[in-house]
């Protein structure tokens, strides 16, 4: 699902001339970039809690709520979360509990 | 058919905006360039152009409808003065790194306060860093040509920059004066359709415009906008040449007046330049070598070919329009590092005039004149017409 970084367009420019014109970026490259890197505190999701009412995947700045095929709940996706609090907030059930990143030391959530 | 009206500066190039058609003109009324979208909203309105005509609340909207417009592959025009252009200014950078060939209709006007609606080159000066090319018209019928002119100047693909096409407040957006106009079709022909470069409605090969460059590549953005620049003077005089093929007039970078032989040369912009071009013809007369030099191109600047013409010359005064408080003003600044970088330590007297659309008279062009044939050079500045 996540395009790779070194494709043609995205490669670190070595020369002002290689630089894309008006800096643009090329399509969909932000599936690529790591927004979860800037998180302190995580979701933590209670399957047995969620209803799936999809307010948190309504809600969500980055994309991050991850659904099965039949459109349900199935996690959170920690490579773009960034660990603002929108969906423990908006959760009817309190299915999602916000913890701080210190507390998973062995997982960052980075792929 | 082709056509000789009398028409003002304004209109005239309303009447070019209505011949090129453009996919999007975005605009918001200010004195003394009111005219021209009043003047285009009845083509709009008359069914004459296929137009959006957009009307926003600011300027500062206006052109940042023209910008998003650009970048969706559209070809816009627009026209400003004054406080209006004061109030795009945080967009004008965006549009040329954006590559925007934007051409937009700038009717000179002194920057308020205090305020006032007549001609100087505060407002247009204001934006000489901007990235923008800067076009200066001496008449309406320069302002009509270089409308035309300036679309395919902007939109080559070596450029691809937005330009202003600069005119005097009042002095020639509202004196009427004869213009010769092409017939549509050869316009239309001549400007052709926009080739746009990664267009936003492209959604086959999606682009995000405006995205983050931090100290790793901000600076090569801008090396490369320095490059469309210089291809502007490498380019400028091949566009203009295929536009004297269906127009017979030609406009170069540099309009020299009787500059080849002259010991005393005036350097100039815009309207004013026929008033120093009849006082050279009468100095001439009596045997003085006075030339007029008018930059019709201020950005890029054609500093080289600047050097050249002034090199050889006895003594040189620059007229600016516009001030630069507590520093050189801007026309001056130009030329002096221009002649610096050609090793020509030429007499040169900096002038301002015409602040405030104060006015400009033989009298004074012909006092400048004498002064440098007198080796009356300071250097500081002067002022033309003040009261002192």
């Amino acid at each position: 699902m996540k395009k790779e970084m070194n494709s043609a367009e995205m490669a670190r420019p070595k020369k002002w001339q290689d630089v894309p014109m008006a800096g643009v970026a090329f399509g969909a490259s932000a599936e690529a970039v790591e927004t979860g890197q800037w998180r302190s505190i995580r979701p933590v999701w209670d399957s047995e809690k969620c209803i799936s009412c999809l307010l948190c995947w309504n809600q969500c700045p980055d994309r991050a709520i991850l659904t099965d095929e039949n459109g349900k709940v199935s996690g959170i996706d920690l490579f773009f979360c960034k660990g603002c609090g929108i969906c423990a907030h908006v959760c009817p059930k309190d299915a999602i509990e916000m913890k701080p990143e210190a507390d998973f030391p062995s997982d960052s959530g980075s792929r | 058919m082709p056509r000789r009206e009398i028409i003002s500066g304004n209109w005239a190039f309303a009447e070019a905006m209505r011949q090129i058609n453009p996919d999007v003109v975005a605009a918001y009324p200010i004195t003394p360039s009111t005219d021209i979208p009043m003047k285009f909203a009845e083509f709009v309105a008359n069914g004459k152009v296929d137009t959006n005509f957009v009307t926003v609340e600011s300027e500062h909207s206006a052109i940042t409808a023209c910008v998003t417009a650009a970048a969706a592959g559209a070809r816009v025009m627009t026209a400003s003065s004054a406080n209006g252009v004061a109030l795009m200014h945080e967009i004008f950078p965006i549009a040329a790194f954006f590559r925007n060939p934007i051409v937009f209709g700038l009717v000179n006007r002194s920057l308020g306060a205090p305020i006032n609606i007549h001609c100087d080159h505060s407002d247009s000066m204001g934006e000489r860093d901007a990235g923008w090319v800067h076009l200066y018209c001496e008449d309406a019928q320069e302002a009509y040509d270089s409308a035309i002119l300036a679309v395919r100047l902007a939109e080559h693909k070596d450029i691809l920059s937005p330009v202003f096409v600069c005119q005097d407040g009042f002095i020639t957006s509202h004196s009427f004066e004869a213009v010769s106009m092409l017939d549509d079709k050869t316009v239309k022909s001549f400007v052709g359709e926009r080739d746009a470069d990664l267009p936003l409605l492209d959604v086959d090969n999606p682009v995000t415009y405006g995205s983050f460059a931090m100290s790793e590549y901000y600076f090569e953005i801008k090396r490369q906008q320095v490059e469309a620049h210089r291809n502007v003077l490498k380019h400028y005089d091949s566009v203009a040449r295929e536009y004297e093929s269906i127009s017979g007039r030609f406009y170069p970078k540099l309009d020299k007046y009787r500059t080849d032989d002259a010991d005393f040369i005036v350097v100039v912009m815009s309207s004013a330049s026929g008033v120093v071009k009849d006082v050279v013809d009468e100095l001439r007369e009596k045997g003085v070598k006075a030339g007029c030099l008018r930059i019709r191109m201020f950005r890029p600047f054609p500093a080289a070919e600047v050097a050249e013409v002034l090199g050889k010359a006895k003594a040189v005064a620059v007229l600016d329009r516009a001030l630069s408080i507590g520093g050189t003003a801007p026309l001056s600044a130009e030329v002096k590092s221009a002649l610096y970088d050609a090793g020509a330590h030429v007499p040169l007297q900096s002038c301002v005039y015409g602040l405030g659309g104060r006015d400009f008279f033989p009298q004074h062009a012909m006092e400048i004149f004498a002064d440098l044939q007198k080796g009356n050079i300071r250097a500081e500045e002067r002022y033309i017409g003040l009261l002192e």
